[in-house]
């Protein structure tokens, strides 16, 4: 096919674009996969009632945790899935506050709890299964991410791969909270905070093959 | 040459962003200029009889085509044509074996006049549709360098066929007057 014909084929093609589509190819990605997730928590392991725990505060406290690490991954994507566009301060910003916090958190609740009851503080009852239940949650949220990034088009596959894990894996453990009955902050801290970290190790390892385009 | 930077910028990211708002004439010139520019490029890495130098032009071609959507109006158009063209390069380079890394330039390598042939030429048309009131100049590049039909022009300048021909006549008349000019 001859170059001239080729852009003649494609600007017949020129359909209006509308602002903003990155940010909702993402955003409607990151609900399809969280409602997959959802499905596969409750098919999994079952939900606890979640109405009891509406009151407390640790539940809000991982939730909130989950939520400012989940949009600092989609604030990165959306940089990520636009060639050349600059990473940007903000979504890093919140990233490393929200890790501040909840060390913060943690360290504060470990200082003021007797010796007996510090083991119990970050290792609670499920410190085993924690972060790979996350690992594993995130993987629905990771491929529609995946799927909606493969019609974008990130140049960083690695790095596009490890922000998009971050936002799957902290989806994932927010939507795990709704089962997880662990309450300690420092828990949270450590075992919440590694099951995001292999979300994205495992995206950034993975992505460079998928996210090809 | 700073030039060669400073120089596209402006134009391109008008008919990028004419083209995202559904003007296909635009676009076609966009995809055209962007065509001229990534052949250079490409071939100043992969030399310049490299076989498959025109379909990696063509990809490349297609990508801006069906990646626009990703371009955000508020930021500049280079260096978003500059890491498309990059990754395409890099990926063919990855899927046929070769050099594997791209040295990561400025966005300037993209639309540099290393060509000096066509680099030349460029800036020498450039210099002389200057010399012409606006509209005729964008006529003239419109008729005479992207190849609209006479009427697609004129209907793109907002004047009738007639006075369209009229314009482009007279512009090249001028223009053979300028080079005459020049050369003496």
């Amino acid at each position: 096919m001859k170059t001239s014909d080729l852009i003649a084929a494609l600007a017949a093609d020129t359909t209006p674009v509308r602002r903003a589509s990155v940010a909702r190819n993402l955003l409607i990605a990151a609900v399809v996969g969280s409602v997959a997730t959802l499905v596969v928590l409750v098919a999994w392991l079952g939900l606890n009632p979640v109405m009891p725990v509406l009151g407390a505060s640790w539940f809000w406290m991982k939730g909130g945790y989950a939520a400012a690490l989940a949009l600092s991954g989609f604030l990165l994507l959306n940089r990520l899935a636009r060639p050349g566009a600059p990473v940007g301060r903000a979504a890093l910003v919140i990233g490393a506050l929200a890790l501040l916090v909840m060390a913060m958190l943690a360290m504060h609740s470990s200082m003021h709890a007797t010796p007996g009851q510090t083991r119990q503080l970050w290792l609670g009852d499920t410190w085993k299964v924690c972060p790979f239940r996350i690992l594993l949650l995130s993987i629905p949220v990771y491929l529609g991410l995946t799927w909606a990034l493969r019609r974008l088009a990130p140049t960083r596959l690695a790095l596009t791969g490890a922000a998009a894990g971050l936002a799957a894996g902290a989806l994932a453990a927010a939507i795990y909270g709704l089962y997880c009955r662990e309450w300690a902050a420092p828990f949270v801290f450590v075992w919440y905070s590694l099951g995001v970290g292999l979300s994205a190790a495992f995206g950034a390892l993975v992505g460079t093959r998928l996210l090809r385009w | 040459m700073d030039q060669g930077v400073a120089g596209p910028e402006a134009e391109l990211r008008a008919l990028m962003i004419a083209g995202l708002n559904g003007d296909g004439g635009a676009h076609a010139r966009l995809l055209t200029e962007l065509g001229g520019y990534l052949r250079g490029y490409f071939a100043r890495r992969m030399g310049a009889n490299a076989a498959d130098l025109e379909d990696l032009v063509q990809e490349t071609l297609l990508a801006v085509h069906l990646k626009r959507a990703t371009y955000d109006r508020a930021r500049p158009f280079t260096p978003w044509m500059f890491a498309v063209a990059r990754y395409k390069l890099m990926d063919h380079f990855r899927r046929f074996g070769g050099r594997i890394s791209v040295p990561l330039e400025d966005a300037g390598a993209l639309f540099s006049e290393e060509n000096p042939e066509e680099g030349a030429v460029r800036q020498d048309v450039a210099r002389l549709l200057g010399k012409l009131p606006p509209r005729q100049s964008a006529l003239l590049r419109d008729v005479k360098l992207t190849g609209l039909s006479m009427e697609e022009a004129a209907a793109r300048a907002g004047m009738s066929t007639t006075a369209a021909k009229v314009s482009v006549h007279r512009g090249m008349k001028r223009l053979e007057k300028e080079v005459g000019d020049e050369d003496l």
